[in-house]
């Protein structure tokens, strides 16, 4: 029979390797997601940029750590980078505006169907990847500073005496916390503010909102200000905690759209939602939960294979699955988005 | 001199053309209606006036003054107001955020007018916070022309808004329009309840194939031996 703190011990261990990292991995594309579906409410395509102007915002963050670095700035335990991150968010805005204005607005005035804009944002993706990997490389960039960890899993075991340890990255926590409060000033700007609600109004419905005299520059303006805004904070949120690589955040794209479509494109509160539980899903099909059943069960039961559902190779394939289940199931998503 | 004139209107959205030379006139604090049958082109006079349709020929003139050329958007802030046939409300917005958005515009106080509005439509107090998308067909197109009127209009302009209303609440919108134009406000209505709308309309005009057919004021045409055969039924 297992004993209590054997249960202690394998839910210790689910923690460590399950729901820290899901809950951090969730904010990133929570933040990601979020920036789509604004795209996608009020400029109404599909931005497949969105993962590249990730690896931008990210990449002058990164730009500004090292230059803030060479001069011995630093914020002390905390990461250089979120020193650098307003500055990355001011840039990226402005590069995104410049994107709006040289590429996208041609198309929008023209009132071309939601397709031709899906492409051309393919053709800005390439663009940006390609600024990307011009001026700092195709490698991998770690420009974590500060301090690591805010408990280690050797000291979480001496406070607690179990055998499992639960370690908190700080890049996990101020994932979490950069997370709540954009969320938060997010969810109050579009349901508070005049100019928010004159955003939902103008997605809702665009001739109304014309005829309640919204000016469309300005809502698409600040629409690519947020999402420029929230790239940066999410792309450099996944760098501090992995490492920055501009083909992963290709890749991240994927779960990004997943989790947009799968809480209802369109909707905010759904691009949360479809965050976390495309990162839940995503981790706890690939984690292998051997050691967490021999915590369990009784010896005589205790698993030989590793209890893994998918090798963690596949964690893009579940997005995918996810991503063409609702497609087939409810193509509204959770929240009743638009359907595409 | 009338107020808004729109002159040998000819247009429509890029095939045939739907408007073939009519024109419509309201004069100041007046309730002019427009009627005719389906597909008559109501809606798309509506429109033209308010610009979101291109005119081939003929103009629009708003107190003497050509704007046949001005974007729609202008001509909200030149006072006029459009409540449309289909679509007339934010859906995913409360009904208070509905009737906020009228307001966009407005600098100034907006309680004033909301009071009034609560005033003329007493349930849109008592949905104030429900979605507008989650209300009933009347109920909605009471929040449509509360958003209208929100934007402290000189002219409305209402595109069938009785349709799909009980006739209770349709004598009670018929009667909350002449209080609106009891304030002073010109208001141009397309209706199909021809013989209430008519009855409350000071000019009238029978659209049929996008020309006039018929117009006089609205006494004139409710004994009008033609329009009583064709549109009020006999
Ligand atoms: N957006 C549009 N694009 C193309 N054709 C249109 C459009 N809207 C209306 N039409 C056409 O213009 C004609 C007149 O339509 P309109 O909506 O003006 O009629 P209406 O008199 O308002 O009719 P109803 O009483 O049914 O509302 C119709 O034949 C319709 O098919
Ligand atoms: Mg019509």
């Amino acid at each position: 029979m297992s004993t209590l703190v054997d249960i202690i011990n394998a839910f210790a261990l689910l923690s460590n390797f399950v729901l820290v990292p899901a809950i951090s991995y969730g904010s990133q594309l929570a933040l990601g997601a979020l920036g789509v579906t604004l795209i996608f409410g009020i400029l109404r395509f599909a931005n497949f940029a969105h993962g590249d102007l990730m690896a931008f915002g990210t990449m002058i963050t990164i730009l500004f750590t090292w230059w803030f670095q060479s001069l011995n700035i630093n914020l002390g335990f905390l990461p250089t980078a979120i020193l650098a991150l307003p500055f990355a968010i001011i840039l990226t805005s402005m590069f995104a505006i410049i994107i709006e204005k040289s590429v996208f607005r041609f198309y929008r005035l023209n009132k071309s169907p939601p397709v031709i804009l899906l492409i051309a944002s393919i053709g800005v993706m390439f663009m940006i990847n390609a600024i990307v990997r011009f001026i700092i490389g195709p490698n991998d960039q770690r420009f974590f500073d500060g301090e690591k960890f805010i408990i280690r899993a050797g000291e979480f075991k001496e406070i607690t005496g179990l055998s499992e340890g639960i370690a908190i990255k700080s890049t996990q926590v101020i994932t979490l916390i950069v997370t709540l409060v954009a969320v938060m000033l997010l969810f109050y700007f579009l349901n508070r503010t005049k100019t928010g609600k004159a955003m939902r109004a103008f997605s809702d419905n665009e001739d109304l909102a014309l005829l309640s005299g919204v000016n469309p520059d300005r809502i698409v303006l600040i629409t690519w200000i947020i999402a420029a805004t929230l790239a940066t904070i999410a792309g450099t949120l996944y760098g501090l905690d992995k490492s920055f690589k501009p083909f992963t955040y290709f890749m991240l794209l994927l779960p990004i759209f997943a989790s947009a479509i799968l809480g209802g494109i369109g909707s905010p509160i759904g691009a949360v939602v479809g965050g976390y539980i495309i990162a839940f899903s995503e981790i706890m099909l690939t984690y292998a939960y051997k050691k967490f059943f021999i915590y369990l069960l009784p010896d005589s039961l205790s698993p030989t294979g590793l209890v893994q559902l998918l090798s963690t190779d596949y964690k893009f394939a579940i997005s995918f699955l996810i991503l063409v289940i609702v497609l087939v199931l409810r193509p509204s998503g959770i929240f009743k988005g638009k359907t595409l | 001199m009338s107020y808004l004139y729109g002159k040998n209107m000819v247009g429509g959205y890029g095939g045939a053309d739907i408007l073939n030379g009519c024109s419509i006139k309201v004069n100041r604090g007046e309730i002019a209606v427009i009627v005719g049958p389906n597909g008559a082109g109501k809606s798309t006079a509506m429109k033209a006036i308010l610009g979101l349709l291109k005119l081939k020929e003929g103009k629009i003139e708003l107190n003497g003054q050509d704007i046949t050329k001005i974007s729609p958007q202008e001509r909200v802030k030149y006072g006029m107001a459009f409540v449309p046939q289909t679509n007339n409300v934010f859906n995913s917005m409360t009904v208070r955020e509905n009737l906020e958005m009228g307001a966009h515009l407005r600098e100034d106080n907006i309680l004033n007018t909301l009071n009034q509005v609560f005033k003329l439509f007493p349930v849109l107090k008592d949905k104030e916070k429900q979605l507008a998308g989650e209300l009933s067909g009347g109920q909605r197109q009471q929040v449509a022309v509360g958003r209208a009127m929100m934007t402290n209009p000189d002219f409305l302009l209402l595109d069938e808004p009785t349709a799909g209303v009980s006739p209770i609440v349709m004598n009670e919108l018929f009667e909350r329009i002449l209080e609106i134009k009891n304030t002073g406000v010109s208001i141009l209505i397309v209706e199909q309840n021809a013989r209430q709308a008519l009855s409350i309309a000071d000019q009238g005009f029978v659209l049929v194939n996008g020309t006039n057919k018929i117009s006089g004021t609205g006494s004139e045409l409710l004994s009008n031996e033609n329009v009583r055969r064709s549109f009020l039924g006999g």
